[in-house]
């Protein structure tokens, strides 16, 4: 409750959240302000914002409305983010818990595999990954929940190894309990606040990765995607630069909000950050 | 000397982590559908099965895969890449002629964003919580949340086609046949606009660490004496405090050598630079796999050099790191 009190207390923290129920109500109202599929023909291409009141944020290069691909695309975005960093937090959270509370040679090989991972920048991995499994946006988002988990690994170890020897954990042991039990019932939830914290990192990697994948056009195309449209904004970007601009901003709001929200509940749940 | 040994046996370490990746990253590329003669024979419109199955040969995919992977990490361990079908010629030739671009563009907006991060974190500590820090707080989270080919993009609208104070793309004046100072001038030049905007998410990231690591050595004991002997302010932070908030930025330095590979992927994409970046997105479109590992290893060693100096660097900052 007292960390509700301080979220509610740091202005950035608010203005984050704002930001982001804005941005979760475009992407929940979208099908009813916009019930037309957002990808098809709407009207005439390139038109300007507010030059047309039924277009007011304007037309893309094929004509389809910008402002209902803007808003389908916030559902795209929000559940591709949600979705990837859950994936990568859950490898994360079960690579390192893991390597953590077993230590030695379990440590060591899963550890040399995240330094595996580390190694390779995970855009590059991520364009070989669509490369081979397609660019289906069921495959890009696992793609994307692939390349992000290593740094929640570490986080979740680091952690684990600082637990595994406290009292708890050994009258754990001596009652019997199970090894999985331990890990996931007893410890894990003590580890769990600073990975959920990185969670809100990881989410806006996430988006961005998305949207610049689909900015080259390695995104699924059959997908209103913000990225998606400013690639296709690109050829009449000296002229109808709004149709890249749009979306641009969209993709801005959206990460500045979940980061922001990110450095509040970090604020909030590190009482030790409390006077900065 | 205990230092570059030390060094050197870490980045020796990683050489195995290496291997693993390639040979997994192999693997994985088999599941690719389509190879490249494929992707050759789709280029030139078509070719009869006996052709196809000469070039089969030709590239060496006509065994099986171990056979084929042994073949590969055999010819890795000669530091020979293979061949790219797709640019007719060796892989390693391909690379090496995309390497300068994205060294260029990755060096200067590593400069760039340490440099001016650090003037900015150090600003914005010495007024902490005062108007000055809040905005240059804001101003950091912003660029963070900025998608950078959408910045490219912008600063593209902005800079080249309504004010027309730089290029829109390109690594220089092609046809213009200057030499010496004046195309060194010339690539500079055309790489303001890349570099900052490959720049711009890392800066927001070191202003952070900056400030953060300044507010924490500023608390320290010895950052009170210093002040005890009557040290100037501006004297205790550039003669005390300086160095100690360096070393988390050091550290950043390596771990955000990948990132920035795969961001010069989308920078390079955006102003059309002849890059490495580019270079594998060219690869990826047109199933050239033999050059996208070749890349892979290339970024990989790269990332790995990048740590070791780093690692010195880093002893050198803080002489009490020898072991």
């Amino acid at each position: 409750m007292e960390s509700l009190k301080r979220i509610g207390k740091s202005p950035t923290a608010v203005i984050g959240l704002i930001l982001l129920i804005l941005v979760i109500g475009m992407a929940l109202s979208a099908p009813y302000l916009f019930p037309r599929d957002p990808l098809s023909l709407a009207g005439r291409p390139l038109q300007w914002p507010f030059a047309n009141s039924r277009f007011w944020l304007g037309t893309d290069t094929t004509g389809r409305d910008i402002a209902a691909q803007i808003f389908h695309g916030a559902r795209v975005s929000l559940l591709i983010g949600l979705v990837a960093t859950a994936l990568a937090i859950t490898i994360g959270i079960v690579v390192g818990a893991v390597a953590g509370y077993y230590g030695g040679v379990v440590d060591d090989v899963l550890m040399r595999v995240t330094e595996a991972f580390q190694t390779l920048p995970n855009f590059l991995l991520l364009l070989v990954l669509v490369a081979v499994f397609g660019t289906d946006i069921k495959t890009v988002t696992i793609a994307i929940g692939l390349v992000s988990w290593p740094a929640s690994a570490r986080l979740t170890r680091a952690e684990f190894l600082s637990l595994r020897s406290r009292e708890f954990v050994q009258a754990c042991r001596t009652l019997g309990m199970r090894d999985i039990q331990i890990i996931f019932r007893e410890i894990l939830p003590n580890a769990l606040p600073p990975v959920i914290v990185y969670a809100s990192v990881i989410m806006a990697v996430a988006i961005l990765l998305e949207s610049s994948l689909a900015f080259l056009s390695l995104s699924d195309p059959n997908v209103p995607s913000w990225g998606n449209l400013i690639g296709t904004g690109r050829s009449v970007l000296r002229t109808q630069w709004y149709v890249s601009a749009i979306p641009g901003g969209a993709i801005l709001l959206t990460v500045l909000a979940v980061s922001l929200v990110g450095q509040g509940l970090n604020d909030a749940l590190n009482p030790r950050l409390k006077s900065r | 000397m205990r230092i570059l040994l030390l060094a050197l046996r870490r980045a020796a370490s990683s050489l195995p982590t290496l291997l693993i990746l390639l040979i997994g990253l192999f693997l994985l590329l088999q599941l690719a559908p389509g190879d490249t003669v494929d992707a050759l024979v789709a280029q030139i419109g078509g070719g009869d099965p006996k052709m196809i199955e000469e070039l089969r040969r030709f590239y060496g995919l006509d065994v099986s895969v171990a056979v084929q992977l042994g073949r590969y990490v055999w010819r890795l361990l000669q530091l020979d890449l293979g061949f790219s079908a797709i640019y007719g010629k060796p892989v390693s030739a391909v690379i090496l002629e995309r390497l300068p671009a994205t060294l260029l563009l990755m060096g200067s907006s590593l400069s760039f964003a340490f440099a001016a991060g650090m003037a900015l974190g150090v600003f914005s500590a010495r007024r902490v919580n005062k108007w000055p820090d809040t905005i240059i707080s804001t101003l950091g989270l912003v660029f963070y949340a900025t998608p950078s080919f959408w910045f490219g993009l912008m600063g593209i609208v902005i800079f080249a086609v309504h004010l027309g104070w730089l290029p829109a793309g390109g690594l220089e004046e092609i046809g213009a046949g200057y030499t010496g100072l004046r195309r060194i001038l010339d690539i500079a030049w055309h790489l303001v606009l890349p570099t900052l905007t490959l720049a711009l998410i890392f800066l927001a990231t070191y202003l952070r660490i900056m400030r953060a690591s300044m507010l924490e050595v500023l608390t320290l004991d010895f950052v009170r004496t210093a002040r005890a002997k009557g040290l100037s302010p501006g004297r205790v932070v550039s003669r005390h405090v300086l160095r100690n908030a360096l070393l988390p930025m050091v550290t950043l330095i390596g771990l955000q050598a990948g990132t920035m590979l795969g961001g010069s992927v989308v920078v390079e994409s955006v102003f059309a630079l002849p890059g490495l970046g580019r270079l594998a997105y060219e690869a990826v479109v047109q199933r050239d796999l033999n050059t996208l590992l070749g890349i892979v290893f290339v970024s990989a060693l790269l990332v790995i050099a990048v740590n070791f100096i780093v690692d010195i660097l880093y002893a050198r900052l803080d002489p009490r790191i020898v072991t």
